[in-house]
């Protein structure tokens, strides 16, 4: 059971630093992850129902959902539409995609080898929820440290850049455009990954999957703020992911238990929002509160500094 | 370094809102020159600068930079070759980051790969350029921390990084307090001379834009109403432009020769 919770939120983690990219680093709310997570699983099922295996299934589960966030960040950057309505029209036109590839609303996986039968299989020593567990921990560590990787590279850092103020790398000669496509790309890369391992998990793709993912990947970054504050990449991904187990386990209980005060998960989503809703407001009164400190040191330190200076001069 | 041969700029043209903002203005500024430009509110200084730099189309003519016509490529491909600096000090950098990551997004032209460039010997030089403006301790910090004037000056050092050829000033200090704004200035003034810049600055400040520079510009309702260098620089004071200005305002001396013989 609560294996259950981990392995949950550990695929919906890698969801949830996609969302990451786009949200926070890029600053730009992207809707395309409905679709894209959906798509992610339908080309996931389809690819191992053709015997294709577990990699490269993942492999076109990335890639598929890398070419929605393409097309949502050349509809933005071409068409000049807002990056929001962008992914609106691409989430969209992808529910019909899914479908066909899917061959009507969802692909039951039954008796094709996927990811979560082949692991119990190779750590036979482990109970199979835990080896499940354990495969999930590799792969959701495995896209952390790439994660972390690239946005410390240079062109993860003018991402990064662009994001907040999008005026820097244009005056450092970099196209704007290409940075957006890249980081869509990537961020849907990420959402489609996850995806094509749910299908795996529950064993089934489904049309439907991807409905209200963008808000529960928002409540999952912003649960994740809660816990601690930082500017450093590899601390905001692990909070990302904590935040991502943490809304899982919530849903969880809200499923066991929900009903002794009345909530069934038809709730969710609208518990989901006001979640999102009371977050933005803590967050707004919290901004205040250390705006108001930073300015305070800030005065601080210039008061010494000036004083500093002063008694400097007097040496002089 | 820089030619604008009869540009115009008209915003919203065809509307009500129909506005000429820049009126056939051709300038020649060349390499090394260090020009002050002033001009009252709305005379065009901030649109010269953005039709320059690529913000926006000009509506007709051309501009050369260092050779090659850029009339019709982006922003971001003229920024190989100019480096600006904004009135507003949040427009400079960014502030979700910290000053390494901004120094070093800063230190180079053109699209990055997946190389990791900072490193502790970056770190040390970025320790090095830092403490001219006091900031050698904060790399790890976020910009969003830093005061307006530190930020300015942050700005001003990563725009010299990436060796512009020339630089554009757009009352880079109006924003600061005046002893921030001293600082930013004292510190634009030497790297425009450490580095041998090509610079254009506008300047809401007359005594300055006189003493500073071999060349002064003033600019009037989108043209270029006075173009001074040289010795003829040397010579005015405060209290002669704004004579040249009120007789230009008052069109009592509309030939050119007028405004040069001064
Ligand atoms: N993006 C724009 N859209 C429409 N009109 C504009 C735009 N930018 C500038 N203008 C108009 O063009 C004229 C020149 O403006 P500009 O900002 O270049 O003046 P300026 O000389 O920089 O003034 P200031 O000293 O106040 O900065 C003004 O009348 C202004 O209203
Ligand atoms: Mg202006």
């Amino acid at each position: 059971m609560i294996e259950g919770i981990f392995v949950d939120g550990l695929i919906f983690s890698i969801m949830v630093m996609g969302v990451l990219i786009s949200y926070r680093i890029m600053d730009l709310a992207d809707l395309t992850c409905d679709g894209t997570f959906a798509l992610g699983a339908a080309v996931a099922a389809v690819s191992l129902k053709s015997g294709m295996g577990i990699t490269v299934s993942l492999l076109f589960a990335f890639a598929a959902g890398t070419i929605g966030g393409v097309v949502t960040a050349l509809i933005h950057c071409r068409l000049k539409v807002p990056g929001l309505l962008a992914g609106i029209l691409t989430m969209t036109m992808l529910y019909s995609v899914n479908l066909r590839i899917l061959g009507g609303a969802n692909l039951p996986l039954l008796n094709v080898e996927k990811f979560y039968t082949k692991i119990p299989k190779l750590l036979s020593f482990l109970p199979s929820e835990w080896a499940s567990l354990v495969g999930t921990i590799l792969v959701a560590l495995l896209v952390k440290v790439l994660f972390d990787l690239f946005f410390r590279m240079d062109l993860g850092l003018s991402i990064g850049a662009m994001g907040g103020n999008e005026q820097v790398v244009i005056s450092q000669g970099m196209n704007p455009e290409t940075l957006k496509i890249i980081g869509l790309g990537l961020s849907n890369g990420l959402i489609g990954l996850s995806g094509g391992l749910l299908a795996q998990y529950q064993g089934f793709a489904d049309a439907n999957l991807g409905t209200g993912m963008a808000v529960q990947g928002l409540a999952a970054i912003m649960i994740g703020e809660f816990l601690f504050s930082s500017n450093k990449i590899y601390l905001i991904t692990l909070r990302a992911i904590c935040g991502a187990i943490i809304y899982k386990a919530l849903m969880f209980f809200g499923r066991k238990y929900g009903y002794l005060i009345g909530i069934t998960p038809n709730d969710f989503k609208l518990l989901t929002g006001v979640l999102v809703i009371l977050s933005l407001m803590i967050a707004k009164a919290r901004g205040k509160a250390s705006d108001a400190g930073a300015k305070k040191k800030a005065i601080d330190k210039a008061a010494h500094q000036h004083a500093e200076a002063a008694t400097g001069d007097d040496n002089a | 370094m820089l030619k604008i041969d009869h540009v115009t700029k008209v915003f919203y043209p065809g509307t009500v809102n129909e506005k000429l903002a820049i009126d056939d203005v051709s300038l020649h500024i060349r390499k090394g020159e260090v020009v002050c430009v002033i001009g009252s509110n709305g005379s065009g200084k901030s649109t010269l600068f953005n039709l320059v730099s690529g913000t926006y189309p000009v509506t007709s003519g051309k501009i050369i930079l260092d050779g090659k016509d850029v009339t019709s490529s982006p922003e971001y491909k003229r920024a190989f070759i100019i480096g600006r600096i904004f009135q507003d000090p949040t427009k400079g950098t960014a502030a979700n980051m910290s000053v390494e990551d901004n120094m070093i997004t800063a230190s180079r032209k053109g699209m990055r790969g997946l190389k990791i460039s900072l490193n502790d010997k970056k770190r040390e030089e970025f320790r090095e350029l830092l403490k001219p403006i006091g900031l050698e301790n904060r790399l790890k910090d976020n910009v969003g921390l830093l005061s307006g004037g530190q930020r300015q000056a942050l700005t001003l050092l990563m725009t010299v990084l990436s060796n512009p050829k020339m630089i554009l000033l757009d009352e880079h200090t109006a924003a600061l307090d005046p002893g921030n704004a001293a600082t930013v200035m004292a510190l634009t003034q030497k790297y425009i001379s450490q580095y041998k810049l090509t610079a254009v600055m506008v300047t809401h400040n007359m005594q300055f834009a006189i003493e500073y520079g071999n060349r002064l510009i003033m600019m009037d309702e989108g043209q270029i109403i006075l173009d001074v260098s040289g010795e003829d620089k040397q010579k005015l004071t405060v209290e002669k432009l704004v004579e040249v200005f009120k007789k230009i305002k008052n069109k009592e001396f509309a030939s050119d020769r007028g405004l040069l013989a001064i």
